[in-house]
């Protein structure tokens, strides 16, 4: 019999006033007895309404079955049987929409914590077995595939077909690999020993990675088939940054949040023995709303700045960012500023920040978005006091590898044009992650990547 | 991790360096015009350096510095048959040569390292250059033979007037715009300060003067946004629209600004560092 109560199993984390000072990770995890525990609620329903909200269908009443056994490495067999990067999806997933979307406690009372108790038998894998394990390089087939992009989309389809048996060449443009996870999402949310070992996973299955390599500049897709590739996944992410387009935005502070997150996630400005600079902040606003000005805002607070605000046009309803990180945000003492749409950065005489100029907003009809579209309040101009400001508006993919590869369709937006299997409009050529759809989730990405890696598996197939 | 394959000082003083790195993917397919970005090792920032020559055989890429900031400062440190741990590029767009009859190529100190090979370009393809190279004094004057031989004439200027002529670069350039010089394109390339007189020094003249930016950057790629400068009033990203731009359109305040913005903090951490390690890399 299930344990019918109605609330997860409480996950522990540091301390608000305490977090906000350090980078350490925020949510603890589950410890075993927690874990068997919150499993034991899971009604291992028939029709296991939860896989069907992954987007790379985790087994998920099979695995949480195993962790009610306690049998911990069997769950993690199960769930790493279709999910290349299970501790990071753990973390980062937004299951309120997806697995935990779906489960049938959720309709009386909160829904099985599906993401933490996947992220537990992942981090019992890292700690326990991973060392001890042989490296389980699968025999390959011979066919060569490359992906451009080691991100989340670029992983899970390289290790999806490094599974099925082919040769993974990884090809990353900065030093290291792991894209938005380890330059954008902060190590509070995700430590980057975990994206590290998650990675070094799928080297052990033969994924070869190669850094420092732009394809668009030093390579280009023609080459890569001329060096004998049979197909290439382009996993390139949404990497450039949108600015406002309003009066002051190249004065001194003035961050998109790709530079100000890169700076000290992957460049690690938080660590002394680093040598990266960064402009200590007093006084911060971040302009946006989704996940990424929840991430810029919370680095900003640990970065020494005593008030951060959130500077977003709509309401706290329409905000785009995962509640769980809202609520985080709010418990470490970021203050949100909503309805408030900006209007110039100011300057200084020397070239530096000194305010953002906003005006006030009403909620008036739904957009195309289906979101009530934000209208100016005439006469509420006010300026706030800030010494940086940081821009988290979103991103859209980045032109550089489109831009030089023949035959490649975008749409108006400048994104990949592919279809539900991840082919492009050249053959041989397949896109997924946010390179397709503009910026979205990590675990959308992880899909696509997924979905790629079967189509890739066929065309190289059917190809012999 | 790329190897260093040769170095050597480029002046008398010893400040400007010439280092041959092995990096197969860059020279594979490089370009002049084009720069990569290195990061010494595991702690160090990504700084970009422009391309000053290549080998597509030997696979090696030419770069010449000048110890300024930390991490040149640490990579004038290094020896041949030292590593480097990040070496990327080609990046940015290659140098665009066009169909010139006459050009001026104008280098301010280590700029001229990147002036040469353009100005060996033009001359090479039929095109009279005018190379004007300044340098604070004798003992930084660096490439004079290279220089000489890849200019129609070579005038090199100094502030002491201790080699060549006395004088700023845009005052010979003047001089040569007065007596009824007619350029089709001025290049310029050197420290912002000067690009910026020179592209004031051509305006009345309306010729076009391309100049070279080197803002801060992260990935090069067009991902981190640091290094958007105003040119013609539109915000355009050094990395991917340029490096080099119409020096006539760029907001050289603007540029000379975000140039300088983290200077105290990279003096404030120097001092702390030599004061812990005596200017040795972390302990």
């Amino acid at each position: 019999m299930a344990d019918m109560s109605l609330k997860k199993t409480a996950m522990p984390e540091q301390a608000p006033a305490l977090r906000n000072k350090n980078f350490s990770e925020v949510s603890l995890g589950y410890t075993a007895e927690m874990a068997v525990s919150e499993a034991k609620r899971c009604l291992g329903c028939r029709h296991k309404p939860c896989v069907s909200g992954c987007p790379v269908n985790v087994r998920i009443p099979e695995f949480i079955q195993k962790i009610a056994e306690g049998a911990f490495e069997e769950a993690y067999a199960l769930i790493a049987s279709t999910n290349s990067l299970p501790a990071v999806c753990g973390r980062v997933c937004p299951q309120e929409s997806q697995c935990e979307g779906k489960c049938v406690r959720g309709i009386k009372g909160e829904p099985v914590a599906v993401g933490r108790l996947e992220r537990f038998a992942a981090d019992f894998h890292r700690e326990n077995a991973a060392a001890e394990e042989k490296p389980e390089k699968r025999g390959t087939n011979g066919r060569r595939v490359a992906v451009v992009g080691s991100g989340p989309a670029g992983l899970s389809c390289a290790g999806e077909l490094a599974r099925l048996g082919c040769a993974l060449t990884v090809f990353e443009a900065f030093h290291e690999p792991g894209g938005v996870l380890v330059y954008g999402i902060p190590e509070f949310r995700l430590p980057k020993a975990i994206v590290r070992a998650e990675i070094a996973e799928l080297e052990k299955m033969g994924v070869t990675i190669v850094t420092n390599a732009v394809v668009g500049r030093a390579l280009s897709v023609d080459e890569l088939f001329d060096e004998g590739f049979e197909a290439v996944f382009i996993g390139s992410g949404a990497g450039l940054p949108q600015f406002l387009g309003i009066p002051g935005e190249n004065l001194l502070g003035v961050y998109s949040a790709n530079e100000y997150l890169t700076r000290i996630n992957l460049m690690k400005a938080y660590l002394p023995e680093y040598d990266t600079p960064l402009k200590r902040a007093k006084r911060v606003a971040v302009v946006g709303g989704g996940n990424v000005a929840m991430d810029a805002a919370r680095c900003a607070k640990r970065m020494g700045a005593e008030t951060v605000y959130i500077v977003y046009r709509r309401g706290m309803a329409e905000l785009p960012a995962r509640q769980e990180e809202v609520h985080h945000a709010e418990e470490e003492g970021i203050v949100f500023k909503l309805l408030n749409n900006p209007a110039a950065v100011l300057g200084d005489e020397d070239g530096a920040v000194r305010g953002l100029e906003c005006r006030a907003m009403a909620l008036g009809e739904p957009d195309e978005s289906g979101r009530r579209r934000p209208v100016e309040i005439a006469g509420s101009s006010f300026v706030l006091d800030v010494d940086a400001v940081i821009i988290a508006i979103g991103t859209s993919p980045n032109p550089l590898l489109t831009s030089a590869t023949k035959g490649l369709d975008t749409n108006r937006r400048g994104c990949i044009i592919a279809d539900e299997n991840g082919a492009t409009s050249r053959a041989g050529v397949f896109a997924g992650g946010d390179a397709v759809t503009g910026a979205a989730t990590v675990i959308l990405a992880m899909g696509a990547g997924k979905t790629a890696a079967q189509s890739i598996d066929a065309y190289i197939g059917h190809k012999k | 991790m790329y190897k260093i394959v040769g170095k050597r000082a480029l002046n008398a003083a010893g400040t400007t360096f010439e280092m041959l790195v092995e990096a197969p993917l860059v020279a594979r397919k490089c370009l002049a015009g084009q720069f990569i970005i290195f990061r010494t090792d595991e702690f160090g920032e990504r700084v970009p350096l422009t391309i000053a020559d290549y080998d597509r055989e030997a696979g090696t890429v030419t770069i010449m510095f000048q110890p300024v900031g930390r991490s040149t400062q640490l990579l004038a440190g290094l020896e041949p048959g030292d590593y480097i741990r990040d070496f990327v590029g080609p990046l940015g767009r290659p140098t665009e040569i066009a169909d010139l009859k006459r050009a001026a190529v104008v280098g301010g100190g280590v700029g001229c390292a990147i002036a040469y090979p353009v100005a060996k370009a033009m001359h090479a393809a039929g095109v009279a250059v005018d190379m004007i190279a300044g340098f604070r004094s004798r003992d930084l004057v660096m490439l004079e033979d290279e220089l000489k031989n890849s200019a129609s004439r070579l005038f090199i200027m100094t502030d002491d007037g201790s080699c060549g002529e006395k004088g700023f670069v845009t005052d010979k350039l003047r001089d040569l715009l007065e007596a009824g010089g007619r350029y089709d394109e001025v290049v310029a390339i050197g420290p912002g300060v000067m690009m910026k007189f020179v592209s004031l020094t051509t305006k009345p003249y309306g010729i076009k003067t391309v100049v070279s930016l080197n803002p801060i950057m992260i990935d090069g790629t067009g991902m981190c946004g640091g290094c958007r400068v105003s040119v013609g009033g539109e915000t355009k990203f050094a990395c991917v629209d340029g490096p080099e731009f119409d020096g006539q359109l760029v907001d050289w305040d603007e540029l000379l600004r975000r140039g300088a913005f983290y200077r105290d903090a990279e003096a404030e951490q120097r001092e702390h560092a030599c004061y812990l390690t005596g200017g040795a890399r972390h302990g």
